[in-house]
């Protein structure tokens, strides 16, 4: 191995190209996934990013690029030969096989012994917390109990990568919180890394260590769920991961842009004078209060406008302020003794010049 | 359960009428065979008290019995034959994309459509084909109906295994590679269980086209080797002999036992695929 450094990656994918016909799935993107990280990749339905994992399984074969896991090239190994294996979307478990047969298929494929692969797959099943379920078919499972079994029949053979295909996509809302603790601690206590995809920036943000996010079967950006959602790589991220204000601006100089309705506002930015750029801020991160009250060191980052809507959410409240060009979301605080605005109350808005972030288009 | 509506007077009446009537134009005839088969008279339809003799003849007569042994030989021999082709033939179109698959697809229906008699005489003019231009000799006879009813047994195995497959998501195939089972492991474990009831179901229809043809076998049969429908029918023409019902409930029963266990087969692993 030319391998420098004592850490291999999991799974180092490079100039990865995935076509079917003319249809250009995954667009040559570059990926490393560390040992024992739960890694998500997050998109758009067809953002290529199941393509992604078929192809780590084995389940599809690269147009171009390479692939390797734990530095051996898979690029064109068949699904059976390689060290990983799947949780699939809705489970893929066989209905003419008892959980426990499920469960030891893996270890039985590869000749393991009939009493060790049992004996092995209870112990997974007991894991997982379906012990007393072995002798029954998987028809007489709830969808959260077919999860756990489809996590268990891939856990058993001890894969150095666990893929995950939208898990939880077929779990209701509170059973989809349980399994997300629960996977994350499995994944803790087992060392081992998971790939996870899934159309859920919540969720992605919730479980991972590090998220890749996708588009039109492009990588855009690859960091931590905190980078990712402060930092976001371009427009398209911005918007996708939580909710956020988006203001169109032309770059001015190195440290200011140009709204489009002519207010200049202190925003660095690396991009070249007249780049179009837009301005992401999260509703969170502006502050609300009576007009002419910004604080003096915020005047650079402040606007004035008109509360146009109020939605009390309980723990907050969202005002929709109306700036005169643009409509900006903002979250108030709902916490006892703080001041409260009206629809058609004439306001200030201001944030810290940290929080805002400028992405090009 | 959907609520069904309560139908009032006329309507209720007559529907239960037609219901009625039309059990006894199912069923009459049936039973009318039955019960003649057992009727001691050498006239087809008389009742002349009650007698086994009929199944008796049936017992001891040479035509019959060798017509019978024709009959399962070729029905076991062609359903063994086309179960396997055409399950193949299904899986490949199921599964697989390959040059001229849509063709092939669009061919293999023909034998479903086209009429007996067309089919029939197809065969015979394949079989003399093959003698005039080959070389090929092939007696008419056991081997003839053999091939001939493979070769329509096929479509329909395959027509009723690709059914099953398609109602099979092929992520439980993947699934199976996933947890390292080779190609062949994969057939063997998964897709094969998961499509043995319409495997079984196209064997039981083979069996049966196999064990009722008469157009096609006649076609190509050669002296001395026909089927019991063929021998019953040219015993028809000879002049009927209540023997023929006997040889007719024989043959009634026998399919009505095939329908029960591919009813059987199906109820038993009926589970749905997905």
């Amino acid at each position: 191995m030319t391998d420098s450094g004592n850490t291999t990656a999991a799974v180092t994918i490079s100039g990865i190209t995935k076509r079917f016909g003319d249809v250009v799935a995954v667009d040559n993107i570059d990926l490393e996934i560390a040992d024992g990280e739960f890694f998500a990749m997050l998109g758009p339905s067809g953002c290529g990013k199941t393509t992604t994992l078929r192809m780590i399984a084995g389940l599809e074969f690269p147009s171009e690029g390479s692939l390797k896991i734990f530095g051996d090239e898979v690029g064109t190994l068949p699904p059976n030969k390689r060290p990983v294996n799947t949780v699939f979307q809705n489970y893929a478990l066989f209905p003419h096989m008892t959980v426990l047969d499920n469960v030891s298929f893996g270890l039985r494929m590869q000749s393991t012994k009939k009493r060790e692969a049992a004996s092995r797959a209870q112990e997974m099943l007991d894991l997982v917390q379906l012990g007393e379920m072995s002798a029954r078919k998987p028809s007489q499972l709830s969808g959260g109990q077919q999860q756990r079994v489809a996590l268990a029949r891939a856990l058993v053979n001890k894969p150095k990568v666990l893929l995950l295909d939208e898990p939880l996509g077929a779990l209701d809302l509170k059973l989809r919180q349980e399994m997300q603790t629960e996977l994350k601690s499995l994944q803790r206590n087992l060392g081992v890394s998971f790939v996870f995809v899934t159309h859920d920036q919540e969720e992605a943000m919730a479980m991972s260590d590090r998220i890749a996010v996708m588009n039109e079967g492009k990588l855009l950006q690859v960091g931590p769920p905190s980078e990712i959602y402060e930092r976001p790589a371009n427009r398209f991220v911005a918007d996708f991961i939580g909710q956020t204000n988006l203001l169109d601006a032309t770059v001015e100089d190195e440290d200011h842009i140009i709204l489009t309705n002519g207010d200049r506002l202190r925003a660095p930015s690396p991009h070249r004078p007249g780049t179009s750029v837009a301005m992401s801020l999260r509703p969170e991160a502006i502050s609300i209060g009576e007009r002419g009250s910004t604080p003096a060191e915020h005047e650079a980052t402040s606007l004035v406008g008109q509360v146009e809507s109020v939605t009390y959410l309980g723990h907050a409240i969202d005002y929709v302020v109306k700036i005169g060009w643009i409509d900006l979301e903002v979250r108030g605080d709902a916490t006892a003794g703080t001041r409260r605005f009206s629809a058609g109350d004439s306001v200030s808005v201001w944030w810290d010049r940290t929080s805002d972030w400028v992405v090009a288009d | 359960m959907a609520t069904t509506k309560e139908l009032r007077g006329g309507a209720k009446w007559a529907l239960s009428l037609n219901a009625w009537l039309v059990y006894f134009f199912f069923y009459a005839p049936i039973a009318l065979l039955v019960v003649f088969s057992f009727s001691d008279d050498n006239l087809v339809g008389r009742w002349g008290g009650f007698t086994t003799r009929w199944y008796g003849e049936f017992l001891d007569n040479d035509g019959v019995q060798n017509a019978l042994g024709n009959s399962i030989r070729v029905a076991i021999l062609s359903t063994v034959i086309s179960v396997v082709l055409g399950t193949m033939a299904g899986l490949s179109l199921e599964r697989y994309r390959f040059r001229g698959s849509r063709m092939f697809d669009a061919l293999l229906y023909l034998p479903v459509i086209v009429p007996d008699v067309t089919m029939a005489v197809m065969m015979l003019i394949f079989f003399t084909s093959l003698d005039d231009l080959i070389g090929l000799q092939i007696t008419r006879g056991f081997s003839t109906i053999t091939l001939s009813h493979i070769a329509f047994s096929i479509s329909f195995v395959s027509i009723v295994v690709r059914a099953r497959l398609a109602g099979m998501s092929e992520t439980l195939e993947e699934a199976a590679q996933d947890l390292y089972a080779t190609r062949w492991q994969t057939f063997r474990f998964v897709t094969l269980p998961l499509i043995l009831p319409g495997i079984i179901g196209g064997a039981l229809l083979a069996l049966t086209l196999s064990l009722d043809d008469v157009v096609i076998t006649q076609f190509v049969s050669g002296p001395g080797s026909t089927t019991l429908p063929v021998f019953v029918f040219s015993l028809i023409r000879r002049g009927v002999s209540p023997l023929i019902n006997a040889v007719s409930v024989v043959m009634l029963a026998a399919s009505a036992f095939l329908v029960l266990l591919s009813l059987l087969a199906q109820r038993s692993r009926g589970g749905s695929v997905t």
